[in-house]
């Protein structure tokens, strides 16, 4: 919207989008400028300094520690991001094109899936993996990402979908095309861009997650990142230039993924939180 | 059968196998929960004894009764409040700032976005140094020594380990709201530009012509156009404050006196060191309760809406 803005309210916009600016760097200031500093300039009187020169002890200490957990993260993020994906996008189809009576409830009900606190299937959730063996494991963790993103990775696509004409599918089954093969043929082609902001958001959340992480994880070679960082914390003196080299690294990938793809984020961000 | 019905059956059937694992591990798992909140498992062996007692309300009036869970509750009163408030504020603000197309406005779009790409135990563990007190007047630390540095001792307080408290509210709350509303409010300024951009441009135009001011524009067609906006954004960060774990987990514990406490770290010392899974389940459905009681109004009525 073109509204006229004159001068002077232009500068106090300015003003004051510098100063939420440095509400927002702050905490990013106090994380990389701590991270590169020795770990004897880490005394708390040098906090708000930058470092006298670039040190990479931290991240050398951090990667030592956080490493295995590093790639625990990947081990499970990957494949239950790409699975959740997936079965978001055929229940999607199902739910956009191929209506059937009550599919309103039925959605309903699978959307509800989203809101509950987990804490609240976390026991039976923790018993079931015990009495199937898998307590403990990447896999449980990962069964576990994958069932309960099926509310949300269905709703995304779901919304995508109907943004499609059902002409396009309806034209495909006129021709003698299978249900399977209008979804394989014709919108599995165009549903690109959905995945990518499906993938980008499961990814995302999948990587930050901390309740089932914590609780279904107990082995510390097993952890995902962001379990092993807030045990740093606990163990013996707080190293601080590591502790933040630790919550850099435990951030970075899901920085970087929204540094490059930051519109799909933003559609993301957008759709899981338009219902219905 | 035509070929709608064979459609609809499809539909039906794809569904079914993400139907059937949503109940159990949803609805079959809660009924799990509810059935150990009413028991007497408050240890290992009783679990492992594997005799159920049915106690009925038993766990409820003790949590109910109990002078940490009842801090709890006011705590996330408390907290649900100032971060909502402070998410919506911040985000109408700079949703319509971000609005005016200045130069680098999309800039600072994603700056602001940036804390919401980033875990709660990140951002808990960055701002627990930050709002980290120290031993003050002698040795500040973090903001505190900023303070300091600044000139502005009066200024220095406890923070997240303060025991200060006015009523129910317990101050030490604030620096826990500031961290959540760092990491949530862009993603409610872009629900809100969002949804700025989606008022017809003729609209503002017509109301131009008619002389409106630019607070007019603001309060009499901007607002009212974002009500819908406002309500996902409540249900939203509602939601989500009312299960708050990783960030205080990370961030404060539960702090002395439980001042930062939350239902969800006590759930997770009753059920994981305590071993008190009856007390644990009780307190998740309670959660359960508080969560559905948003939930459930605003399904119902997008729903009803949608036929």
């Amino acid at each position: 919207m073109a509204e006229k803005t004159n001068k002077t309210s232009l500068t106090i916009y300015y003003i004051i989008l510098a100063l939420f600016t440095i509400f927002y760097v702050l905490p990013f200031y106090v994380t990389l400028s701590t991270s590169f500093k020795p770990f004897e300039e880490v005394s708390i009187s040098n906090m708000w300094k930058l470092p006298s020169k670039l040190s990479f002890e931290g991240f050398k200490e951090a990667f030592a520690r956080l490493g295995p957990n590093l790639k625990n993260s990947f081990y499970l993020t990957i494949p239950a991001t790409l699975i959740s994906a997936i079965i978001g996008s055929i229940n999607g189809f199902a739910l956009s094109k191929l209506r059937f009576k009550y599919s309103n409830i039925v959605f309903a009900l699978i959307l509800f899936g989203m809101f509950i606190p987990y804490q609240s299937v976390l026991f039976p959730l923790i018993q079931f993996f015990q009495a199937i063996g898998l307590y403990g494991t990447i896999p449980a963790l990962i069964i576990t990402h994958v069932i309960y993103g099926i509310p949300i990775t269905t709703l995304m696509f779901k919304n995508y979908y109907e943004e499609i004409p059902n002409e396009l599918v309806e034209a495909s089954s006129v021709d003698g095309a299978s249900i399977w093969q209008s979804y394989t043929k014709i919108l599995l082609p165009i549903s690109i861009p959905g995945f990518v902001v499906v993938i980008i958001w499961q990814f995302t959340n999948i990587w930050n997650e901390f309740l089932f992480a914590v609780t279904i994880t107990s082995d510390p070679t097993k952890q995902p990142i962001t379990v092993a960082l807030v045990n740093l914390a606990g163990s013996q003196v707080v190293q601080w230039n590591v502790q933040m080299a630790g919550a850099l690294i435990a951030a970075l990938p899901t920085l970087i993924v929204y540094i490059i793809l930051g519109r799909y984020f933003v559609r993301g961000l957008l759709a899981g939180s338009v219902k219905g | 059968m035509s070929v709608q019905k064979k459609k609809a059956r499809a539909g039906f059937f794809i569904i079914l196998p993400s139907l059937a694992f949503l109940g159990i591990f949803v609805y079959y798992f809660i009924f799990l929960t509810i059935r150990t909140s009413t028991s007497n498992w408050n240890s290992f062996s009783s679990l492992l004894s594997g005799e159920y007692e049915f106690v009925g309300m038993r766990n409820y009036q003790r949590l109910f009764m109990d002078p940490r869970f009842q801090t709890d509750l006011w705590n996330t009163l408390f907290f649900t409040l100032f971060f909502l408030a402070g998410c919506i504020i911040l985000g109408i603000f700079l949703a319509n700032i971000i609005d005016k197309k200045l130069k680098g406005s999309s800039f600072f779009q994603n700056l602001f976005l940036f804390p919401m790409a980033i875990s709660f135990v990140v951002t808990g563990t960055v701002w627990g140094w930050i709002f980290a007190p120290g031993n003050i007047p002698t040795s500040p630390q973090g903001i505190n020594l900023l303070l300091e540095n600044l000139g502005w001792t009066n200024l220095q307080w406890m923070w997240y380990t303060s025991t200060q408290s006015i009523g129910k509210f317990n101050l030490a709350l604030i620096p826990v709201v500031i961290a959540a509303t760092w990491q949530m409010s862009g993603y409610v300024m872009a629900m809100y530009l969002a949804g700025l951009r989606a008022i017809p441009e003729e609209m503002i135009e017509a109301a131009q012509v008619d002389g409106a001011t630019g607070t007019q524009l603001f309060w009499r067609i901007k607002m009212p156009m974002l009500r819908p906006i406002t309500l996902s954004a409540m249900i939203v960060i509602g939601h989500m404050s009312l299960k708050i774990f990783d960030l205080i987990y990370a961030m404060t514990g539960s702090g002395p006196n439980n001042v930062t406490d939350m239902p969800a770290v006590y759930m997770f010392e009753q059920m994981f060191r305590s071993n008190r899974y009856a007390i644990a389940s009780a307190i998740a459905i309670i959660m359960l309760v508080m969560v559905a009681a948003v939930i459930i109004p605003y399904l119902y009525s997008s729903f009803r809406g949608e036929r």
